[in-house]
């Protein structure tokens, strides 16, 4: 809790008391963390720990009973998604959540921050702003020749970039990433984490994952939780060698 | 990259659109009499609402089965145009109360309600058959909307909207003109609406503001809130956070086919002669989800055959076996999304497609290989690109 003390300018993200209960089950209970500027913040637990709910939780998908989320000192609780989104937090989700009937390059134009109105949707025009901010995406997240090709027809990992690169056109100054490289293949993990590192240089980033050498490559600072409460916090190394975290989550 | 130009008519969209004017403008004027030409003036005028429905369940994924709510707004709003024009002082003179319309004289009313004056003139008129159903949809769709109500919850809203507008118009009969609806309409500005001629300009005008409503609905689905919709149909919840507020769009998409579905029912009053809740209530409105779902609900010129087609053959086997009707008209709906759920377009479209590929493939057969091969060669050339560094 000393942490709290600190000026809360210097968080991007400061999560304080934060608790939801569904149907007085309290799948988050009571959690504080703070995230800096710049950071890659790794949260890790056992299935069913609250790691998605407290995604869920900071970009509004879910209503918090209790606490309070300032993002960059803007209380999230209160806001609506899609002004989070404007706020400048961005989300992918543990299953890839992309436009199936849609192509490649509408998944991403969708998502370019401009003509979010009604009017601004129906005037929307296709410009070389446009065409080169997704042609530029495409290319980071590996789909440049397959920009014309529906959403549906791509394969699983290829669906995950695709969902991170609707993010990235986004610029969200808080990138969080729910299991991003999960049911992905060694070469396509590789080329993941080669990616986050290059899309994380500039951005604060919130990351669930499980496999523990993604997390060694990419975390600054991890959390784990458990059974919706905060049980450990640090280096990766003070972490690994906490008998707690050994205890409930990395002994098994 | 002139793939990525979104332009707004490809050729196909020309030829489509051509075949149908051809039909509408030359065919059907040429070889039907006037009769047949003015029942099938009265078919499209529930295309309009056919239409609305492509772009908000087709695209948008919201079911309505009150769209006949909205078409009788547009009906009524040029009914009540019409029968006060047939009601002039002279016209009436045998009544109780000249100059009020005669079911109001029956009903023992002896002014003319105040709901009733503004109709008196062709601008408001014209403004409510285009306004007034919108505004209407506006209120019951951010209503339930905004909570996040949708899907199934929102179809039993509207048709039970659409039931209890029916019980109120026949309750009301001094100020509705009840279950009879609002008859013996005669003269527009004038002119004699009954004539051949008039029936004959009517015809050309509703077609015209076919197009014109085609065209607008065309161009709403070429812009990114086409796009839009379909991802609100699929994925709602992620579009919320590419930083959409939903509910406005899918209360602009309802509202927008609350209008197409007014002056569809404007067009059947003209063309008509008449306007009564028959064509208000829940039967009419699910009669309208059928004509969308048969010529495909993902096509609006799809809409306006399903609406042809269906009433046509509504019309010939009334005539024939009048008790069958509904049962055929069940069936049809039922084997339609069962077999074919893209309707009617969907068959045209793989057939102009089949047609394409074997034209393309006699021609050039080497250069053809199977779509899926070459598809397959991109998806690896792709994630064999090894990442170029950005920094
Ligand atoms: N909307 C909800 N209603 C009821 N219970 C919920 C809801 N969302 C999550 N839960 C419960 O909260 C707990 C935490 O779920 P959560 O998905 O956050 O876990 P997780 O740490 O992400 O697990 P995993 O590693 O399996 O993804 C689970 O027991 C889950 O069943
Ligand atoms: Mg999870």
């Amino acid at each position: 809790m000393s942490l709290s003390h600190n000026n809360p300018q210097d968080f991007v993200l400061a999560v304080e008391g934060l608790t939801v209960s569904f149907d007085g089950f309290k799948a988050v209970n009571d959690l504080s963390f703070y995230v800096d500027e710049g950071e890659i913040r790794v949260i890790i637990g056992p299935n069913g720990a609250g790691k998605t709910t407290v995604l869920d939780l900071i970009c509004g998908r879910t209503k918090a009973t209790e606490g309070s989320i300032k993002f960059r000192n803007q209380e999230l609780t209160k806001m609506k998604e899609h002004q989070i989104v404007h706020a400048g937090v961005g989300r992918k989700f543990q299953n890839p959540s992309i436009y199936e009937d849609l192509t490649v390059f509408e998944n991403l134009e969708l998502s370019f921050p401009r003509g979010h109105s009604v009017f601004g949707a129906l005037t929307f025009r296709r410009n070389a702003e446009v065409i080169d901010k997704v042609t530029e995406i495409a290319e980071m997240i590996f789909l440049s020749d397959l920009l014309h090709q529906r959403a549906d027809l791509l394969s699983h990992g290829q669906k995950q970039w695709l969902e991170i690169g609707m993010l990235l056109i986004q610029d969200p100054a808080l990138l969080m990433l729910d299991e991003p490289v999960a049911g992905m293949s060694v070469a396509e993990r590789k080329k993941t984490a080669e990616l986050l590192n290059r899309i994380t240089q500039d951005r604060s980033v919130l990351v669930i994952e499980h496999d523990m050498q993604f997390v060694e490559d990419i975390a600054h600072r991890v959390t784990v939780l458990h059974q919706g409460q905060l049980l450990s916090e640090g280096s990766l190394e003070r972490v690994k060698s906490d008998p707690k975290v050994v205890e409930v989550y990395l002994g098994h | 990259m002139n793939v990525m130009k979104s332009n707004l008519f490809k050729r196909q969209d020309l030829i489509n659109y051509g075949l149908l004017a051809l039909l509408l403008l030359v065919v059907l004027p040429l070889t039907l009499d006037i009769f047949r030409l003015n029942l099938v003036g009265k078919y499209l005028s529930y295309a309009f609402a056919a239409i609305g429905l492509v772009l908000c369940w087709g695209y948008g994924g919201i079911l309505s089965l009150g769209q006949g709510i909205f078409f009788g707004i547009g009906g009524y709003a040029m009914a009540m145009f019409l029968k006060l024009e047939a009601s002039s002082p002279e016209a009436t003179a045998i009544q109780s109360t000249p100059g009020i319309p005669d079911f109001m004289d029956w009903n023992q009313l002896t002014a003319l309600p105040w709901f009733w004056e503004p109709f008196n003139s062709l601008g408001f008129t014209v403004l409510a058959i285009l306004f007034v159903a919108p505004l209407f949809a506006f209120v019951v769709a951010t209503a339930m909307f905004k909570r996040r109500v949708g899907g199934v919850y929102f179809a039993i809203i509207t048709q039970a909207i659409a039931a209890i507008l029916t019980i109120l118009i026949i309750g009301q009969q001094g100020y509705t003109g009840g279950v009879n609806g609002i008859t013996d309409l005669r003269t527009l500005m004038g002119w004699d609406i009954r004539s051949d001629s008039a029936k004959y300009v009517l015809y050309f005008f509703g077609v015209a503001m076919l197009f014109l409503c085609l065209l607008m609905a065309h161009l709403v689905l070429k812009s990114k809130l086409g796009r839009l919709l379909v991802a609100i149909r699929d994925r709602e919840d992620r579009v919320r956070f590419s930083g959409y507020d939903v509910s406005n769009f899918k209360i602009f998409v309802f509202c927008f086919a609350a209008m197409l579905s007014a002056i569809g029912g404007a067009m059947f009053t003209l063309q008509v002669g008449f306007m009564s809740p028959t064509l208000v209530g829940i039967v009419p409105s699910i009669e309208m989800v059928i004509f969308c779902a048969l010529g495909g609900r993902l096509s609006i010129i799809g809409a306006v055959y399903g609406a042809l087609l269906v009433n046509a053959a509504k019309t010939t086997m009334s005539e024939a076996f009048p008790e069958l009707w509904l049962f055929a008209m069940g069936a049809l709906f039922i084997g339609v999304v069962l077999a074919f759920p893209n309707g009617l377009a969907g068959l045209y479209t793989l057939l102009v497609d089949k047609f394409k590929q074997r034209r393309a493939h006699s021609s050039a057969p080497a250069n053809r290989t199977s779509a899926p091969a070459a598809e397959k060669e991109q998806v690896d050339s792709s994630s064999g690109v090894t990442a170029p560094s950005q920094s």
